[in-house]
């Protein structure tokens, strides 16, 4: 009997070993934003001003860069390392693959300049070395990391401004993405639909009234929308009002609280999904674009 | 109404041929044929760079004579192979391909040891950008390499699981694909130190 109980202890025991086998090299950290810092070289200020220095630099161009510290490879070459997170992240647009990854390892004092296939035109090995040799490395070895990494990242983006422009589609898509108000819109609309509904079952000018109030309320505080647009909102809101009002009676009458509620939230989607626009991501979030590397690109020591 | 049926029998075999894996191996097979055009060029790409390096160093470095014959004549080795598709679906093309480009590969590592020698050489701007060039190509040839044995392993396992190893059986007759086997140090990227 007692073997038994043992024997199944005993191939979990073989079987969490080969768990703990198959992770031997050093995974791709979570990328947290455009600067992930790791290893904790840069200073707050640096960090958010490289953060909206690259935002910025998409906005412009789609091209995607962003840098990765850590605090050792822990055993790992740098290269593989580099190919390890390009592949983990994607940096860059999928049909232009322009990411650039700058990787710094403190405790072994590499570094990395992992580059997409889409820039080895404009930023070609030997370029990403010079930037390495010549700006980089002399900044990090004067104890210097804020400025170092900073014009590092200054001279990629240099390097690789011309090679594309974000055209007014582009530029549409980052808008939508961006939208950190967009998110705050969403919930004060939500809180609008909630008021008109229960305003609406009680009487039809109650509910014009709400929503009448609440769209244009959202959109000026969630959006920051213009003043003259207030009023179109509200017109458009007094209107999704009505057929709050309407829809809820027609569902309260037929019964059910459930299917009131149905009625309020799928009947002014008509409506305001068109004042809303942005709904695709939380909020500024930031992720690779699915962009392609094939190892190319430059390291060296500093 | 024979008719019919014929047609729908033909139907319900060409749906459980998709189900069996028929069109899965294909686009296997063919993403491990994406994947060793990927390799080729890389190494094609190293073969390009050498005539100039060797210009380069010869400047410098004129008694290394040996040295830089070796390099030349490893390329030459490499140029002379006759490359196809057909390497991927030949174990032994392969091996030799493997071989021949390792040569290649020890022969240039050799030549950088020796340029260590010679200061002027590796003050040489040419001569670094060249280096910067030949190590980028190095790790492009190793990415390469490490993707073709994944589209590989994913082509092999995929021919012969059940069903589709039933399928491949009768119908496709694709063979195993040979992956690169790792070399001495290998796994580390050759790196050129100076």
């Amino acid at each position: 009997m007692r073997f038994n109980i043992f024997k199944p202890l005993l191939l979990l025991v073989v079987m969490l070993t080969c768990l703990t086998q198959t992770v031997f090299a050093l995974d791709a950290p979570h990328l947290k934003g455009r600067i992930n810092d790791y290893a904790g070289m840069l200073s707050p200020a640096a960090v958010q001003a490289l953060e909206q220095k690259l935002a910025a630099f998409e906005r412009e161009t789609t091209n995607q860069v962003v840098l990765l510290t850590v605090p050792s490879l822990e055993g790992d070459v740098i290269e593989s390392f580099a190919i390890r997170v390009a592949e983990a992240w994607k940096i860059g647009q999928k049909d232009k693959s322009n990411g650039v990854i700058l990787i710094l390892a403190k405790k072994e004092r590499k570094i990395r300049i992992e580059v997409g296939t889409g820039l080895q035109g404009v930023l070609p090995d030997i370029t990403a070395g010079q930037i390495i040799r010549n700006v980089i490395a002399p900044g990090l070895r004067a104890g210097n990391p804020d400025q170092a990494v900073s014009a590092g990242l200054g001279a990629i983006i240099d390097a690789t401004k011309g090679e594309f422009k974000a055209t007014a589609a582009d530029k549409k898509v980052a808008k939508k993405k961006k939208g950190s108000g967009s998110g705050l819109f969403i919930i004060l609309l939500l809180a609008g639909l909630v008021i008109t509904a229960v305003a609406g079952s009680s009487s039809r000018t109650a509910g014009v009234l709400a929503g009448g109030v609440s769209l244009p309320v959202a959109a000026g505080i969630g959006l920051g929308a213009v003043l003259w647009k207030l009023g179109i909102l509200a017109l458009l809101g007094g209107a999704a009002g009505l057929l709050i009002s309407l829809l809820m009676r027609l569902f309260n009458a037929s019964g059910g609280s459930g299917g009131g509620h149905g009625g309020g939230w799928g009947g002014p989607t008509i409506f305001y999904g068109g004042g809303g626009g942005g709904s695709s991501s939380s909020d500024d979030s930031f992720s690779g674009g699915g962009g392609d590397f094939d190892g190319g690109g430059s390291s060296d020591d500093w | 109404m024979k008719r019919i049926s014929i047609y729908l029998l033909g139907l319900l075999l060409i749906s459980t041929l998709s189900g069996c894996g028929y069109n899965t191996m294909q686009a296997n097979e063919e993403a491990v044929i994406a994947a060793w055009g990927n390799v080729e060029s890389s190494y094609q790409r190293r073969n390009d760079l050498i005539p100039n390096l060797v210009e380069v160093v010869k400047g410098y470095a004129k008694h290394e004579a040996d040295t830089l014959k070796a390099v030349t004549e490893a390329r030459a080795k490499v140029g002379s192979m006759q490359l196809s598709k057909e390497v991927i679906n030949d174990p032994a093309a392969l091996t030799k391909f493997q071989q021949n480009q390792g040569e290649l590969s020890s022969a240039l590592s050799r030549l950088m040891v020796v340029a260590e020698k010679y200061p002027d050489l590796k003050a040489n701007q040419n001569f670094l950008d060249l280096q910067k060039q030949l190590e980028g190509t190095e790790n492009r040839i190793n990415v390469a390499r490490e993707r073709y044995n994944k589209t590989v392993q994913l082509f092999n396992t995929s021919i012969r699981t059940f069903p589709n190893s039933m399928t491949n059986s009768m119908l496709l007759h694709l063979k195993r694909k040979e992956p690169f086997k790792a070399e001495e140090g290998a796994k580390v990227a050759p790196k050129v130190k100076f």
